[in-house]
């Protein structure tokens, strides 16, 4: 039953995290492994903490009690920042981008972190400053390339349609080279051919670049194609995590999510 | 009333056309005022775009880097060295602003770190009257107010020596925002707080270099004003020119902080010398701000703001 990489340390491993805002109770002692090369889909209903759990992860939120290990180091209380230049990049439900930036500055953003260098230098675009620039922009036009969204390069990010908009932030992601990919909801709001666009986009950078992939999803019939693995909450608590075609049979998870939500 | 109607459209640029060296002078003086406007605006635009407060404190910030200059220049320094010293200080106050200020209020409304802005306005200015004594101050920085003769106009030299160094500030900041490494990241932190987090900009490091920049630019606003006015405390006040700058170029546009000064300098100037006599003189006083309502009725946004676009 278990993935052959369990047998190694996992990636990313989280530890009974508990959330509380206020009187809310976010999430109740979650514990979730991913190990290096896998997909994992979190799914469940609305509210029962999926995207609490990636703001955990990035950094975003901090957990009142539990532990989080990302290459073996606890990092349980470090900040967004900090998590970001560990190689975990991100992206959010409601599309953040720089709406004003052009979709390749937005993109160049994702590599600030690996920049080195003083800004004099960079201000008169000299030696190994204008070295530098070259090789991000090369690679930022790799990603560009592998995402097919050449046409709109110079388009301010904001005037792009919702779709596209997805793709450039998960294009900013990937421009980091992270290790680990959060992707919350990546195909909300888009219609069937984007989501499958998107899909063979998640597929194919899994298979080229390797990255171990962590999103959230609604809908069943994307998260039973890609995912390799299947982690299911509600109300802040995790009721199933196996391969996806094991916790679609799963009672308590029909009952609490699919009976009720698709009939 | 045909009279009026003379005096108003017909008589003023007959009066310009009929002496062109005058009109130039008119306009010269304008742009220098409008330059000095533009550079108390440009502190508050940097600050604004990268963490949407409005600084209250930016006209005290003008008034404590001139009187710490000043303050340093009569125990004996010499300029360069006061004026390395008083970055030095400006720089140092940005720190212990993100530390005492900025960072225990993160995540908090707008109008909380307004408000605290206010109380960094009153202890700024008692900080400053403690240190440096409340006295008027001359501040001489070795540039003579005096003017030359290019073809009959006279151009004063404190007047152009103001005009030259915003010009170079305003440059230098132009390529700072766009070239750059932390350039671009101020400006994806301005764009957006949470997407910049997750690229990896540290959203502290950022507040302490846009607040030292504003202090650059508040000692380079203070240095000119205080050498044509004197160092006193009505300096702060030209914070409240500022403002009709800000409406009218719009408070996130570093080239709308240049244009809108120019205008409101080259405006009240002209309307001072041209249309003053007409209505008693004191045009200077409240062009600016009925300008500024104007365009508060017509283009809220100002002229290169981000539209100002509503969900509902």
């Amino acid at each position: 039953m278990m993935p052959a990489s369990a047998l190694e340390s996992p990636l990313l491993r989280v530890e009974d995290i508990t959330v509380r805002f206020g009187a809310v109770q976010a999430l109740t002692e979650v514990s979730v492994d991913v190990h290096r090369g896998e997909i994992v889909a979190i799914i469940g209903p609305n509210g029962a903490g999926k995207t609490t759990l990636l703001n955990v992860i990035s950094g975003f939120y901090h957990p009142r009690s539990g532990r989080i290990f990302f290459q073996g180091r606890d990092r349980t209380q470090l900040k967004p920042f900090d998590v970001a230049a560990l190689g975990i990049a991100r992206t959010f439900q409601n599309v953040a981008l720089f709406k004003g930036m052009s979709v390749l500055d937005n993109i160049m953003t994702g590599r600030l972190l690996k920049m080195r260098g003083s800004f004099l230098l960079d201000a008169v675009y000299w030696g190994p400053a204008r070295r530098q620039e070259l090789a991000h922009r090369a690679a930022v036009e790799r990603v560009i390339d592998f995402l097919e969204i050449q046409a709109i390069r110079k388009t301010p990010a904001g005037r792009l349609p919702y779709g596209l908009q997805k793709r450039v932030e998960l294009a900013r992601a990937l421009a980091a080279e992270p290790q680990l990919l959060l992707l919350d909801e990546p195909m909300a709001g888009m219609n069937v051919e984007e989501k499958e666009d998107m899909s063979r986009f998640i597929l194919d950078l899994h298979d080229e670049f390797g990255t171990t992939i962590v999103l959230i999803e609604h809908d069943m019939s994307v998260v039973m194609d890609i995912s390799d693995r299947v982690v299911v909450l509600d109300y802040g608590r995790k009721i199933a995590d196996g391969p996806p075609e094991i916790v679609r049979k799963d009672q308590v998870v029909m009952d609490a999510y699919l009976g009720v939500a698709h009939g | 009333m045909v009279d009026l109607l003379r005096a108003v459209f017909v008589a003023p640029f007959a009066d310009m056309a009929g002496n062109p060296t005058f009109l130039v002078e008119v306009l010269i003086g304008g742009i220098a005022a409008g330059l000095m406007y533009s550079l108390v605006a440009l502190g508050f635009v940097l600050i604004f775009k990268a963490s949407s407060v409005f600084n209250f404190a930016q006209g005290v910030m003008v008034l404590f880097a001139a009187l710490t200059l000043v303050g340093l220049m009569e125990k004996g320094a010499p300029v360069p060295v006061a004026l390395v010293l008083t970055v030095i200080v400006m720089i140092a106050l940005a720190f212990a602003i993100e530390r005492v200020v900025l960072r225990p209020l993160v995540n908090q409304e707008h109008i909380i770190l307004f408000m605290a802005t206010i109380g960094l306005n009153f202890f700024l200015e008692g900080f400053g009257e403690m240190a440096w004594g409340a006295n008027v101050k001359k501040l001489d920085v070795g540039i003579p107010d005096t003017s030359f003769l290019v073809r009959g106009v006279q151009i004063n030299r404190l007047e152009l020596t103001a005009a030259l160094t915003a010009a170079a500030l305003v440059t230098v900041l132009a390529i700072f925002f766009q070239r750059t490494k932390i350039g671009r990241a101020l400006r994806a932190v301005a764009d957006d707080h949470e997407a910049a987090l997750s690229v990896g900009i540290p959203l502290k490091t950022i507040w302490v270099v846009v607040w030292s920049v504003a202090g650059i630019v508040a000692i380079v606003a203070g240095v000119m004003w205080g050498a044509k006015s004197g160092v006193q405390f009505s300096l702060s006040l030209i914070a409240l020119k500022a403002l009709p700058v800000l409406i009218l170029g719009g408070f996130t546009s570093v080239p709308g902080a240049i244009v809108g000064g120019l205008i409101i300098g080259v405006g009240e100037k002209l309307g001072e010398v041209y249309w003053g006599p007409l209505v008693g003189g004191a045009i200077e006083n409240w062009f600016a701000y009925v300008l500024a309502l104007a365009f508060l009725l017509i283009r809220p946004q100002g002229l290169f703001g981000e539209k100002i676009i509503e969900r509902v």
